[in-house]
């Protein structure tokens, strides 16, 4: 598990989240599904968390027990040092949280959402109004506060859902799937928001997310889940560097393509195919550090009589990662949106007892 | 749009916890959810027109029907029944606002909140008093300058009668659609299902005394029976202690068994 400490000026050397053995099950038709199986997860203060994984795949079941909407079935979480299951009032007042759905109401203004939030979390009435309009001017909100949420855009919703999760600035903050249904610019704003939010205080942030793209630009340490297991754990890089660079090989003939792909098999930890398909004998190889060994392997390959035609380098990608990992791609699998994570908690009705 | 400035003292302080401050009491989160609820409510004080559509095609298409009363007019007697169902719907209704907010996540977002699960309910079901006066004042505006007496601290105790009432209601209402959650159409079909026989059963269009056994029992068990009965000797500026205690015994129950299960529902919501 990679803990990245940046915070040393804490004097709680926890960590902000801890989960042992952290277990949903859920019964459907009759069937148990196993929404997330036995999650030990730590992440430390002033960490950028993402949650990868495609739909289904328990992400969110597991952020809904760590901010107390779901009881887990087994096993144990604290989140900001207090208990999911005997503390939650204190649970929930020490984060922030940015569901999938917009937090303001349709039928509400924006000033109004922020306004009683604030007052949820014990701001007194001249405090809550300040902060209301503070955040408002802040996600430049301010023209659209006292419009029905209804009538705002997409993109302004969503900076509200925001803005209400701040209120009470919060150490650690929760987006649940925050960019989905965003246009390409709102989501790249959002994702400049959180990533500036993480940076310029320190803020704790665990987001789940479905986009390989987002993952990659803004989170330090991504989790990749799938069936309810944590398949990998790191930081962006690390996980792509582990995979190795594409490197691609046209030779002129079968014969050519065989010979090379025998000398790249010596290359250390290299991973070699060869496709000899009608009109291009290929061959593709996956290594650490490819970009950096592809010119010596062509000079290499030259030098020997059997020269490359074509040379395509391609760094991974975290599909790549989810691909190596699963042997599915994450892409694909998000094209099949049947088994969402949101419809295996919205039948629920058991829920968190009281 | 583009930019956005987070300075630093508007957003969170690096690192751990803040020291958790002083918690808000349930008092003052009642208070809270029930201004929520009020603020779109006040602000566009038509939306409680949509409620009152049935109860206003009654009292114009139907109460002219009606022979007079040996008491007084006919609308003397039809117009608290017609406050009565007003109540009933407007209270009926609420559930789906909520429903509105369990699809659209601030629903969601209230759950995480530090707002206690009953001061959600609670603050909900006692915000349904502001609209049912209000209707209960367009009715009373409606009818006055006909054949109607305004007997004015009848219709106050009458009034709270129906707060109590409608809070019960209320509260049934928001549980039927913490059931129901995306199921919308669940929520009406039940809500459509369940206030007709209350209605007709508590003799509000007709009186009941007439009907067969049958009817006349089920009418008795139909708490409703009771607040419009002594709606009908307030409103006309009686006092029976009898059915005036009966009247708030049964609105009294109604708040309690819709408390009792909304509490219930709340508190399991996920």
């Amino acid at each position: 598990m990679v803990m990245t400490t940046t915070t040393p000026s804490s004097n709680r050397r926890g960590p902000v989240i801890r989960t042992r053995g952290l277990t949903r099950h859920f019964v459907r038709h009759q069937q148990t599904v196993e929404a997330v199986r036995g999650l030990d997860l730590d992440v430390a203060p002033g960490e950028l968390v993402a949650f990868l994984g495609p739909n289904g795949a328990g992400k969110s079941t597991t952020l809904r027990m760590l901010t107390t909407l779901l009881a887990p079935t087994a096993g144990t979480a604290e989140v900001a040092g207090f208990d999911v299951v005997t503390q939650r009032r204190e649970v929930r007042r020490s984060i922030g949280y940015v569901g999938q759905g917009n937090g303001a109401g349709h039928q509400q203004r924006g000033r109004d959402e922020l306004f009683s939030q604030a007052r949820a979390h014990g701001l007194g009435r001249r405090q809550a109004k300040e902060r209301a309009d503070e955040l408002l001017a802040a996600f430049d909100l301010s023209e659209f506060a006292d419009r029905p949420v209804i009538s705002l855009s997409g993109g302004q919703r969503r900076r509200l859902d925001v803005a209400i999760g701040l209120v009470h600035q919060p150490g650690l903050l929760f987006l649940d799937e925050p960019s989905t249904g965003l246009d390409p610019q709102n989501r790249a704003n959002l994702q400049e928001q959180v990533r500036r939010l993480h940076e310029e205080h320190g803020t704790t942030i665990v987001l789940t997310t479905h986009y390989l793209e987002e993952a990659d630009a803004i989170a330090d340490r991504v989790v990749v889940i799938d069936h309810g297991l944590v398949i990998a754990d790191d930081s962006a890089p690390r996980l792509k560097s582990a995979l190795g660079d594409l490197v691609r090989l046209g030779f002129a003939t079968a014969e050519d393509a065989a010979e090379a792909a025998r000398r790249a098999s010596r290359l250390a930890g290299a991973d070699v195919e060869v496709r000899g398909a009608a009109a291009t004998h290929e061959v593709s190889l996956r290594v650490a550090h490819g970009r950096e060994l592809a010119p010596g392997l062509v000079a290499d390959l030259a030098a020997y009589g059997t020269p490359a035609q074509r040379i395509e380098v391609v760094g991974p990608t975290l599909d790549d990662v989810f691909l190596h990992l699963t042997g599915r791609s994450l892409r694909e699998s998000n094209e099949s949106p049947a088994d969402a994570d949101q419809s295996t908690t919205s039948d629920q009705t058991e829920g968190a007892a009281a | 749009m583009t930019t956005t400035t987070l300075t630093p003292e508007t957003v969170a302080p690096a690192g751990d916890q803040p020291q958790l401050s002083r918690a808000p009491g349930v008092l003052a989160d009642t208070w809270n959810v029930m201004l929520r609820e009020l603020r779109p409510v006040l602000r566009q004080p038509v939306s409680v027109l949509f409620a009152m559509v049935q109860p206003l095609v009654f009292l114009g298409l139907f109460a002219p029907l009606l022979p007079d009363a040996e008491g007084g007019s006919a609308l003397q007697w039809f117009v608290p029944g017609i406050i009565a169902m007003t109540a009933l719907m407007g209270a009926s209704f609420t559930g789906s606002a909520l429903t509105d907010e369990i699809m659209t996540g601030s629903h969601e977002r209230l759950l995480v909140s530090p707002l206690s699960r009953s001061s959600l309910m609670v603050g909900r079901s006692l915000k349904e008093i502001v609209p049912m006066l209000m209707q209960a004042a367009i009715v009373l505006a409606v009818v006055t300058p006909f054949s109607f007496e305004l007997h004015l601290p009848g219709v106050l105790v009458g009034m709270v009668m129906l707060s109590l009432f409608s809070v019960g209601i209320g509260a049934l209402s928001f549980a039927l659609a913490l059931v129901a959650k995306d199921q919308v159409w669940l929520f009406w079909t039940v809500q459509q299902t369940l206030i007709f026989p209350l209605l007709l059963l508590a003799g509000m269009l007709l009186p009941v005394d007439q009907g067969p056994g049958w009817l006349q029992t089920a009418s008795d068990l139909n708490p409703l029976t009771y607040i419009v009965e002594a709606e009908r000797a307030l409103f006309a500026g009686s006092f029976p202690a009898g059915e005036v205690l009966a009247g708030f015994g049964a609105a009294a129950a109604v708040a309690a068994l819709g408390l009792g299960v909304g509490l219930r529902a709340m508190n399991r919501a996920s």
